[in-house]
C-alpha cells in the first residue's frame, strides 16, 4: 500500500505539471518523456442527472432524498412478477389519458428542456430498450433505457476556462453532446463488510435519469470539471435537475485515453466513483498520467473500468467489472415509442396539456447561465469571471428575492470605474514597494505581476488587471 | 346444475333456483372428487365461500353485480391473485403470496365471480402438455370418460391400465381446461402465447378463446413473451366466452399495450344466414403430421359452410413454415429477459449458497427453474448477444412482420375468417408424450396456433367432434384484429351445427385405494 502510494504521488506530481502545461497552451498536447513522442489525452464524459420530479419515471412512487429505506417502492419498482411500466398513480385524480400516460410527463419535459438548452435535435420519436445485467440494486435484472433512438442528439455545450490559474483570461471551449437519453435509476447497495452482507435500498430504483453523453472533446481534468460545472448550472437554471453531486443527483463517469498526435485514439478506460467536481479533475488527470506512464514503460492499457479512490487520489481497477459485459440490448416490449410534437405536427384537436410540445417548451426556456452572464457583464461592467461567481450566488440566494444588481452592490462587486481612484491606489502600491520597483526598472518585468496582485488585493479584486497593468507601467516609466 | 352453461346457471342464480353458496360448495366438492386430475394447484376454499356468501347477500337484496355474480371460476396459476399463492408451477415461486390482483382477476372479482382456486400449468407456461410443472402433470378428464373408455381402454379394465392410459390435457393452460371440462367451474382463465389456451381447449373439448393482442390487460399476468402473451378464456360454449370477454376487455392504464378505444361488450347474434361469409382455408395448415382424422374433420367443416351458402376458398399464408423458428428466437429472447428478475433477492426461492452474490444467483436459478426454463433462457441470451442480435433477433422480427402481412393480405382480399385445425392429433397418452422432450413437442404442437400470436390476431378453438379413440378434436377460427364479435358469431354458428357431445365423466375416488363409482347423473 505504501509503495503504491509513493508511486501514486510521483504520478500526481507529473499530472499536475502536465495539467498546467495543458491549460497554458490552451491546447491538448502533452510532452512525452524526454526524447519520446508527445501525447494527446482524450476525455469524454457520461453524466447521469437525476430528474427533479415528484414521482418516478414509470411508476407513481414518490421521489424523495433520504427517506426510510424501501419506503418509496411500488410493486413495479421492486420488479414483482407480472408488473408493467405505467405512470398511473392510484391516488392521482388527473389521469392523463394519452400519449404520455404511461411515462412520467415531467421527466419527458425535463429531458426536452435539457436537450434544447444543449442545442440538441429533439427526436420526435424515441424508443425504449432493456439493458441487461445482474446486480443487487437492479431488481428486474435489466434497466429500461434508450439505446437505439434517444430523446435528443447532436448538441453542444460551451464552457469557459481560466488560463494559467490566474483568473485573468478566460477562454471559451465547446464540447459536443452526443445524446441525451431517458432511463431508470437503480437502487442503492450498501456493503456491510463486517457482516459480509449487502443491504439494498430500492427507494431510488426507477427514478428518472437523463444520461448526457459528452464526446471526447476534452483534454484534461480542468476542462472536464468546467464542462460539468456549466452543465450543472444549466440543469439548475432549467430546474430539470437539482444536480447536487453530494446527494447523488449528478454522477459523472469519465472515459479517458491517450494517443500520439496523428494516430488512432488509444484504448480507453472508464473511471467511476467520482463524488465531486474537484475529484473529477483529479481523477481524470491522474488517469491520463497513469496511462502515459504505462505506455511509455512499454505496457498496454486495458479497456477496463476503474474506480477513483479519493483517499489515495488514484484510480484502481474495479473488482466487479472485470471482463467485458454484453448487455444484450432488446427493445422494451411493454412501452410504445415516445412521441413528441411541435407546432407543425400538433394534431388540431390537441392542446399542450395533452401532449409534450417541443416548441411550447422552447418558448418558455429561461435564460441560460451563459446568456445571464453576458447580460451581467454588459449591463454592470463587471469582469466575466465575477459573472460566474454571481450566478452561483444568484442561485444560492434564490428565493430571497435579491437581484444580481442588489448582490453586486451589497458585495461591492462592481469594478472601480473611477480612473483617478485606481491611479491613486496604483501610486500607493508603487510607493510602498521600493525593492520591487527597483527590480522592474532594472529589467525584471515579472515582478510587475506582484504589483498588479497587490493592487488587486487592495481593491478587493474590483480592478481590471489589464487596466492596472497599463497604469503601473505608465507610472513606472515616468 | 354443474353441467349447465355459465349463462344458464347465472339465470338460475337470479331466479333463486340455486344459491351462490350451494353452487360454490358443489364445485368445491367436485374438485375434491376429481383431485386425481391434478387440475388445481391451490384451492381457495375459505375465500371462495366468503365470496359466495357476499354474492348471496347481493342476490338477496336483488342487486347482483352482473351476469358473473356468484359464478365459480378458476384462474391459471401465472396470474397474480392477492393473498393466494401464485407459483407458475415453479420452485422459484413456490410459497410466493402475491400482494396484488392481476387486472383480469380484479375485474372478475369486481363482477362478483367466486374464485375457486389457481390451476396447474407447465412451469412458467412453457410447454404444450401441462406436464412440466413441479406439481406434476394434469390429467385430461376425457381419460375418465365413458367415450374414451369404450374406445380405448383394453378389455381388462384394471386400475393399472387406466392409470397408464390417461391422456394429457395439452398445454400450457391444461389445468384451466381440465377444470372447465370436468365441470368444477364455469369459466377459467388461461394464457396464450403460442397456443397455450387453444391447444388444451381442443384436447379437453372446451371453447378456448385467444383475444386480439391489446384487447385484454396483461397487468398481473406473469409474462412469457410480452409482445405475444394474452389472457385466454376457457368456457364450455361460445356464448359464455363472449360474456367473460365482455367483462375483461378494455383499456387498462396499468398496461400500456392495451388499446385506448372504448370496448363495448356484446351479445352474440344467432346467425342463420352465412351466405355473405367468406371462409378461408389456408393450405399451409395442412401441416406434416396432421392426423387423417383431423384432416377429414376439417374438410367436413369446410363443406358445412359451403353447403350453408358461405363462400369457402383456399388461401395461402406462405410464411407459415418459418413461424416455428421465428417464434423460437423471439420467444426465448423475451423469456431470457423476463426471467432475469428471478434472482432470489426480493421474493421467491433463494438458495442457501451464500459465498457471493453471483454464486447465490446461479444456485438460486439452477434450483428454482426446471430444464425447460433454463434451456430457453440460455437460448434467448445467446440470440441477444451483440454478435448475434442482428442475425437472429432482428431477422426474426422481420420474419414476424412477413407472417403478419400474410394475414393482412388474405383478409384484405375479402376473406372474413380463416378455418384451420387446432392440433395435429387428439390427445396422446402421457406415457407416449413424455418420450419426446418439451422443446420438440412444443415445436410440433404449436405449428397451427402460434402464427395467430405472432400476428396478434384473435383465434378460437371450437370443439368439433370425437376422434376414433373417443377423444375431443377441435377446429380453430382465426379472425381479424379486434373483430371478436364477428369471430365469435361465426364460431357460435359452427358450434350449433356440430353439436359436440357432452363428456360422460365417470369419477372414481382414488383416495385410500377405495373405489366409489359415481354416476354422471350425480352432477345434475
Amino acid at each position: 500500500m505504501a509503495a503504491a502510494a509513493r508511486g501514486y504521488s510521483g504520478v500526481w506530481r507529473r499530472a499536475w505539471q502536465r495539467a498546467v502545461a495543458c491549460n497554458a497552451r490552451g491546447g491538448a498536447v502533452l510532452a512525452g518523456k524526454s526524447g519520446l513522442a508527445p501525447w494527446v489525452p482524450v476525455v469524454g464524459l457520461e453524466i447521469h442527472a437525476q430528474i427533479s420530479s415528484n414521482s418516478k419515471l414509470f411508476s407513481g412512487s414518490q421521489v424523495q432524498f433520504a427517506a426510510p429505506p424501501n419506503s418509496l417502492v411500488s410493486f413495479f419498482d421492486a420488479s414483482l412478477p407480472g408488473t408493467l411500466p405505467s405512470h398511473q398513480n392510484g391516488s392521482s385524480a388527473v389521469v392523463q389519458k394519452l400519449l404520455t400516460g404511461v411515462l412520467n410527463r415531467r421527466c419527458v419535459e425535463a429531458a426536452v428542456m435539457t436537450g434544447l438548452a444543449l442545442n440538441c435535435s429533439i427526436n420526435k420519436k424515441s424508443l425504449f430498450d432493456r439493458k441487461h445485467y445482474f446486480y443487487a440494486d437492479l431488481p428486474a435484472g435489466y434497466q429500461i433505457t434508450q439505446q437505439r433512438v434517444p430523446i435528443a442528439v447532436n448538441g453542444s455545450l460551451s464552457y469557459s476556462l481560466c488560463i494559467d490559474n490566474k483568473m485573468s483570461q478566460m477562454v471559451t471551449k465547446t464540447v459536443r453532446i452526443k445524446q441525451i437519453q431517458l432511463e431508470q435509476d437503480s437502487g442503492k447497495s450498501l456493503h456491510d463488510d463486517t457482516r459480509s452482507q449487502t443491504l439494498v435500498d430500492l427507494n431510488r430504483a426507477g427514478v428518472g435519469l437523463m444520461e448526457v453523453v459528452m464526446e471526447p472533446d476534452m483534454c484534461c481534468g480542468e476542462e472536464a470539471a468546467a464542462a460539468v460545472r456549466e452543465l450543472q448550472l444549466i440543469l439548475q437554471t432549467l430546474g430539470s435537475s437539482q444536480a447536487v453531486m453530494a446527494e447523488g443527483q449528478l454522477r459523472v463517469d469519465a472515459n479517458v485515453s491517450v494517443h500520439h498526435p496523428g494516430e488512432h485514439y488509444g484504448v480507453r478506460t472508464e473511471v467511476k466513483n467520482i463524488n465531486s467536481i474537484r475529484f473529477l479533475a483529479k481523477a481524470v488527470d491522474y488517469e491520463i498520467e497513469r496511462q502515459i506512464e504505462e505506455l511509455e514503460n512499454g505496457g498496454t492499457i486495458l479497456n477496463e473500468t476503474r474506480a477513483f479512490d479519493s483517499k489515495l487520489g488514484c484510480t484502481v481497477p474495479m473488482r466487479d467489472k472485470e471482463g467485458k459485459q454484453d448487455y444484450r440490448f432488446m427493445p422494451e416490449p411493454n412501452l410504445p415509442p415516445l412521441i413528441l410534437y411541435d407546432a407543425k405536427s400538433l394534431p388540431a384537436n390537441m392542446n399542450h396539456q395533452q401532449v409534450v410540445n417541443i416548441d411550447w417548451i422552447h418558448e418558455r426556456l429561461p435564460d441560460l447561465p451563459s446568456v445571464k452572464r453576458a447580460k451581467l457583464v454588459e449591463q454592470y461592467g463587471i469582469l466575466p469571471e465575477h459573472s460566474f461567481t454571481l450566478l452561483v450566488l444568484a442561485e444560492l440566494w434564490k428565493g430571497e428575492g435579491k437581484t444580481p444588481l442588489e448582490i453586486v452592490k451589497e458585495k461591492k462587486l462592481e469594478l472601480i470605474q473611477d480612473q483617478k481612484e485606481l491611479e491613486q491606489i496604483c501610486q500607493a502600491v508603487i510607493d510602498g514597494q521600493e525593492n520591487e520597483v527597483m527590480a522592474i526598472k532594472a529589467g525584471n518585468r515579472k515582478v510587475l505581476n506582484k504589483l498588479i496582485g497587490l493592487v488587486q488585493r487592495e481593491t478587493q479584486g474590483r480592478s481590471n488587471p489589464v487596466l492596472v497593468k497599463q497604469l503601473l507601467e505608465k507610472k513606472l516609466s515616468e | 346444475m354443474l353441467r349447465a352453461s355459465l349463462r344458464e346457471v347465472s339465470a338460475a342464480l337470479k331466479e333463486g333456483r340455486v344459491t351462490p353458496t350451494e353452487l360454490c360448495q358443489k364445485c368445491l366438492s367436485l374438485i375434491k372428487s376429481t383431485k386425481f386430475l391434478n387440475a388445481y394447484i391451490t384451492v381457495a376454499e375459505e375465500t371462495a365461500l366468503k365470496q359466495a356468501e357476499e354474492s348471496e347477500k347481493r342476490y338477496g337484496r336483488g342487486q347482483p353485480l352482473g351476469v358473473l355474480d356468484g359464478i365459480p371460476v378458476a384462474v391459471k396459476d401465472n396470474f397474480n391473485a392477492a393473498g393466494i399463492e401464485t407459483t407458475c408451477a415453479s420452485k422459484m415461486l413456490k410459497g410466493y403470496i402475491s400482494p396484488y390482483n392481476a387486472t383480469v382477476v380484479q375485474k372478475l372479482l369486481d363482477q362478483g365471480a367466486v374464485l375457486l382456486g389457481k390451476t396447474n400449468l407447465d412451469e412458467f407456461a412453457m410447454g404444450s402438455g401441462s406436464t412440466d410443472g413441479i406439481f406434476g402433470p394434469v390429467r385430461n378428464p376425457w381419460s375418465y370418460s365413458r367415450q374414451y373408455k369404450e374406445k380405448s381402454v383394453p378389455k381388462s379394465h384394471s386400475q393399472e391400465d387406466e392409470e397408464s392410459n390417461w391422456v394429457i390435457t395439452g398445454g400450457s393452460s391444461g389445468g384451466s381446461a381440465a377444470a372447465v371440462s370436468s365441470f368444477t367451474c364455469f369459466a377459467a382463465l388461461g394464457s396464450d402465447t403460442g397456443g397455450s389456451t387453444r391447444n388444451p381447449a381442443a384436447h379437453c373439448g372446451v371453447v378456448g378463446l385467444k383475444p386480439t393482442y391489446g384487447l385484454i390487460s396483461r397487468h398481473g399476468l406473469i409474462p412469457l413473451v410480452n409482445s405475444m402473451d394474452v389472457p385466454g378464456i376457457l368456457t364450455r360454449c361460445v356464448d359464455d366466452a363472449a360474456v367473460v370477454l365482455g367483462t375483461l376487455a378494455g383499456h387498462d392504464p396499468k398496461d400500456s399495450t392495451t388499446i385506448q378505444d372504448n370496448f363495448k361488450p356484446f351479445d352474440l347474434p344467432n346467425l342463420t344466414d352465412v351466405s355473405k361469409l367468406s371462409i378461408g382455408i389456408p393450405k399451409e395448415y395442412h401441416a406434416p403430421g396432421l392426423s387423417s382424422e383431423i384432416l377429414s374433420l376439417w374438410s367436413k367443416a369446410a363443406d358445412l359452410f359451403k353447403n350453408a351458402g358461405a363462400k369457402v376458398i383456399e388461401v395461402s399464408l406462405p410464411h407459415t413454415r418459418y413461424s416455428i423458428v421465428c417464434y423460437h428466437v423471439l420467444c426465448t429472447a423475451e423469456v431470457a429477459s423476463n426471467m432475469a428478475r428471478f434472482d432470489g433477492l426480493e421474493y421467491g426461492h433463494r438458495s442457501d449458497m451464500n459465498k457471493s452474490t453471483e454464486s447465490m444467483y446461479a444456485a438460486t436459478r439452477r434450483e428454482g427453474f426446471n430444464d425447460v426454463v433454463r434451456g430457453r433462457i440460455l437460448s434467448g441470451n445467446y440470440f441477444l448477444l451483440k454478435q448475434n442480435y442482428e442475425n437472429y433477433f432482428i431477422k426474426a422480427q422481420k420474419v414476424r412482420r412477413l407472417i403478419a402481412n400474410d394475414f393482412v393480405k388474405v383478409f384484405g382480399s375479402g376473406v372474413d375468417i380463416l378455418l384451420t385445425p387446432t392440433t395435429l392429433s387428439d390427445a396422446v397418452p402421457y406415457m407416449e408424450f413424455i418420450k419426446e422432450d418439451n422443446r420438440t413437442r412444443s415445436a410440433q404442437d404449436d405449428i397451427l396456433t402460434q402464427a395467430a400470436n405472432m400476428a396478434g390476431l384473435p383465434a378460437i378453438n371450437v370443439p368439433t367432434g370425437l376422434s376414433e379413440r373417443g377423444l375431443p378434436v377441435g377446429l380453430q377460427f382465426i379472425g381479424q384484429s379486434f373483430q371478436e364479435k364477428q369471430l365469435l358469431t361465426v364460431a357460435k354458428w359452427f358450434e350449433k351445427q356440430v353439436k359436440f357431445p357432452m363428456i360422460q365423466l365417470e369419477v372414481k375416488r382414488h383416495d385410500h385405494g377405495a373405489f366409489q363409482h359415481q354416476k354422471s347423473a350425480s352432477f345434475s
